[in-house]
């Protein structure tokens, strides 16, 4: 058992979540008084002593499952019995399906056609069956996924297959439309909105089940520690912004509301405790009197609270938009720590776009009336870091001061067009600091047509910030 | 001295204090207990983190024991504080004794006075205030001590907590060591406004209290509010759960459910229509913008 604990450990710690020795202690403890055959149980004591984060849950999930699936590790003799149960609810469900199968073919062996299988799929989804889901969706998965066994294809591949031939949009539609023939006198916006969100949520549920079968699938084929490996997906706070999918880039917009909040919290205490400033000569001097002269007693200065003032110039070019949106949310979302937050656009030409981010509550909205509203397309609408630079100097070089501090978002990936660099050197004799923010990893930087290095000579930083967590420490450096 | 027998048995007993619990809040709750840690409780707020300290209590027939931190929060709010008023009193009281006997100057040769006496006399346990953490540790009942918003506090405050979560003791100079008498069940409850410290985290069990899915949610609808019907029930818990998909400010929680449906029925309302929902949203969503978004998201007002 012991064993078994330290290997799953291991693989937790592999997956990156930090799990200290004590954790462990306590994993192990907790086991003595968890009833084995309960796999819920199981699963929920060891998430209660190895996982402290939110965050981490699902990462743990996937490696709970592989694991202890891929160990074939069997808990206690009824944990068999429920999956006979299990089993059997299966092989009832299969029955139905092979009965109603007679029915429409009439007899024969054939397989069923993808048309049958989604009609069958519709009445499964629509009557809320989830017995009958789960065995339809390995039906899918057998028909459609093409699995061979020691293929070195991922999960994703298999799934992607499945999903394209079982068309789950146009399922949804369709079933949606069959809701309002069936409800009489129609179904009012609201209801319809409702059914909606019900339906879709158990083609999402019909989904996840079909991922699960081609993973359980993948560990009965080939059993091998790379599965697990192949399987790890990055934590939100490690997840790369260039390289998000769309289910990443939802994990990420909500983790950034959380991180934001607390970044605030954190930057207005450290304020708060700041509570001395520089030595107030005179007043200390003067207090000295009443101790002979002595200064016994240092006098300081009441501190001035110091917030920079925040210039934001932003790439927003498809490579690196996403990255740009999110530093630009949680730049806004801080805004209480900046005295001023002016933001600017471009891809080869330079817009302004303060006046969209300031008058609005909702960031992600403001930042699509960005992409749609801003003129920042000059020639061709690739990037043109040169021009850019220049085109800001001259409009607005003017209003940056001594107290600016300007940050700027990209990958200077310039197209091979000219650097323009003395636009940096200048500006940065005007202002406070010069930062620049680059999305790609530090291997790639100054490769291609990437010319972070020719910039990186007149400014005060340059950061690689690739993940959340590596834009979170900027972010509080900067405040 | 284990309180569970089993996780479901939490769930049931749970469910006798009309708390619905999940398997995960089982599984947490009973290794607190048998493992004597304390269960760190996170959630989005109003998911009812407060309430299942409350109700464990209830389930126990346990005296609950609540520390409300906030930012401030020290020593002598938290674990213990010298009655130094009463010292006084009692320092004063001996001298108007001395001064009464004639043979005696105070202090002096002869006297009643000593020191080393009346610093034990005046740092005794009749001139203590105990406060929560140390009433809890000292209690011969059966409490439930509940530590509730931890992430108020200083990282440094947080410290104070340790000795007593790990050894379920305090140590206070002038009297020693107090050992619990029994291990109490403890609760801490955070909001996440910010990274709780490694240190506290690993001393506590873990469980995250998520907004429930729809069948708890009509459940909880069905067991918290009285006179409510199934379907009715049913409704609510769609539009919240719709709700709950929207990028809002801040989404409806449990409670603000709750409410909800408490109004509807109030108001006697046994279906909800377009209109009904646009007049009592405002007990469910607490932003403008939020309740205008909702409207136009839902298809309550608009183009049909």
């Amino acid at each position: 058992m012991i064993e078994l604990l330290e290997g799953f450990v291991t693989e937790l710690r592999q997956a990156g979540l930090p799990v200290s020795l004590t954790e462990t202690v306590d994993a192990a403890g907790a086991l003595h008084h968890i009833p084995f055959e309960d796999r819920e149980a199981f699963k929920y004591a060891l998430g209660a002593t190895l996982v402290k984060n939110q965050a981490h849950w699902k990462a743990f999930e996937t490696v709970f499952e592989v694991f202890f699936a891929r160990t074939g590790h069997r808990v206690g003799s009824d944990g068999q019995e429920t999956d006979d149960l299990a089993a059997a609810a299966q092989a009832r469900a299969r029955a139905r399906i092979a009965g109603m199968q007679e029915e429409a073919v009439g007899g024969g062996g054939e397989p069923m056609t993808p048309e049958e299988i989604a009609a069958m799929l519709r009445r499964a989804l629509m009557g809320g069956d989830e017995e009958w889901t789960r065995a339809l969706a390995q039906i899918a998965v057998s028909r459609f996924a093409g699995m061979e066994p020691g293929r070195p294809v991922g999960g994703v591949y298999y799934l992607y297959r499945t999903l394209r031939n079982l068309n789950l949009d146009a399922l949804l539609e369709e079933m949606i439309a069959a809701e309002e023939e069936q409800a009489p006198g129609g179904l009012t916006p609201l209801e319809r909105r409702l059914v909606h969100d019900e339906l879709a949520q158990r083609i999402d549920a019909l989904r996840k089940e079909i991922e699960a079968e081609i993973r359980r699938r993948l560990v009965a084929d080939r059993g091998s520690e790379a599965l697990a490996r192949s399987l790890r997906k990055p934590l939100p706070e490690e997840i790369d912004f260039m390289h998000a999918n769309r289910d990443e880039l939802a994990q990420l917009r909500r983790a950034i509301q959380p991180l934001s909040r607390k970044l605030a919290v954190r930057l207005a205490r450290r304020r708060r405790h700041l509570r001395r400033g520089a030595l107030d000569f005179r007043s200390t001097i003067r207090h000295s009197l009443s101790y002979g002269g002595v200064p016994a007693e240092p006098r300081f200065r009441k501190p001035r609270p110091n917030k920079p003032e925040i210039v934001v110039l932003a790439d927003i070019s498809g490579s690196v938009a996403s990255f740009a949106r999110f530093t630009l949310h949680l730049v806004y979302a801080l805004n209480g720590q900046f005295s001023r937050i002016r933001s600017f656009v471009f891809v080869d030409g330079v817009d302004e776009v303060t006046h969209l981010l300031e008058g609005s509550d909702d960031i992600g909205e403001a930042v699509h009336r960005v992409n749609t509203e801003a003129d920042v397309v000059w020639v061709d609408g690739h990037s043109d870091y040169g021009h850019v630079f220049e085109a800001f100097y001259e409009r607005w070089g003017q209003e940056m001061t001594a107290k600016t501090s300007v940050i700027i978002l990209g990958d200077a990936r310039n197209n091979y067009h000219a650097s323009n660099a003395w636009v940096l050197k200048e500006l940065r004799k005007h202002v406070r600091h010069l930062y620049w923010l680059d999305p790609e990893p530090r291997t790639y930087w100054d490769t291609g047509d990437s010319i972070v290095g020719a910039y990186a000579n007149h400014c005060d930083g340059v950061f690689e910030c690739r993940n959340m967590r590596q834009l979170e420490r900027f972010v509080d450096y900067l405040a | 001295m284990s309180r569970f027998d089993t996780p479901s048995s939490v769930v049931d007993r749970l469910r006798g204090v009309t708390y619905l619990a999940d398997e995960s809040i089982g599984s947490a709750v009973f290794l607190a207990d048998r493992l004597s840690k304390p269960v760190l409780v996170e959630g989005p707020a109003g998911t009812g983190k407060t309430q299942l300290a409350k109700s464990v209590a209830e389930a126990l027939g346990a005296r609950l024991i609540r520390l409300q931190c906030y930012e401030g929060l020290d020593e002598a709010k938290a674990l213990y504080e010298w009655n130094y008023k009463k010292q006084l009193l009692r320092i004063q009281a001996q001298r108007v004794a001395e001064e009464g006997k004639p043979s005696a100057a105070p202090g002096g040769e002869g006297s009643t006075f000593s020191w080393s006496e009346l610093e034990e006399d005046i740092f005794g346990e009749e001139f203590l205030l105990t406060r929560p953490l140390l009433e809890a540790i000292r209690a011969t009942d059966p409490v439930v001590l509940l530590i509730d918003e931890v992430d108020r506090v200083e990282i440094e405050t947080e410290a104070l907590l340790l000795e007593v979560l790990s050894d379920y003791q305090v140590s206070i100079p002038e009297l020693g060591t107090v050992t619990a008498n029994q291990i109490p069940l403890v609760f801490l409850t955070s909001n996440n406004t910010r990274e709780l410290s490694e240190a506290l985290k690993r001393r506590c069990l873990y469980l995250y209290i998520d907004y429930p899915d729809l069948e708890r949610e009509k459940e909880i609808i069905l067991a918290r509010v009285e006179g409510i019907s199934g379907e009715l029930a049913d409704q609510v818990g769609r539009i919240v759960r719709a709700l709950r998909t929207l990028e809002l400010k801040k989404h409806p929680s449990v409670s603000e459910t709750l409410d909800w449906a408490r109004s509807l029925v109030l108001a006697g309302i046994d279906s909800v229509d377009p209109e009904t929902a646009t007049s009592t949203f405002n007990v469910l969503l607490k932003y403008r913008s939020d309740i205008e978004k909702a409207q136009k998201e839902l298809a309550l007002v608009g183009d049909e």
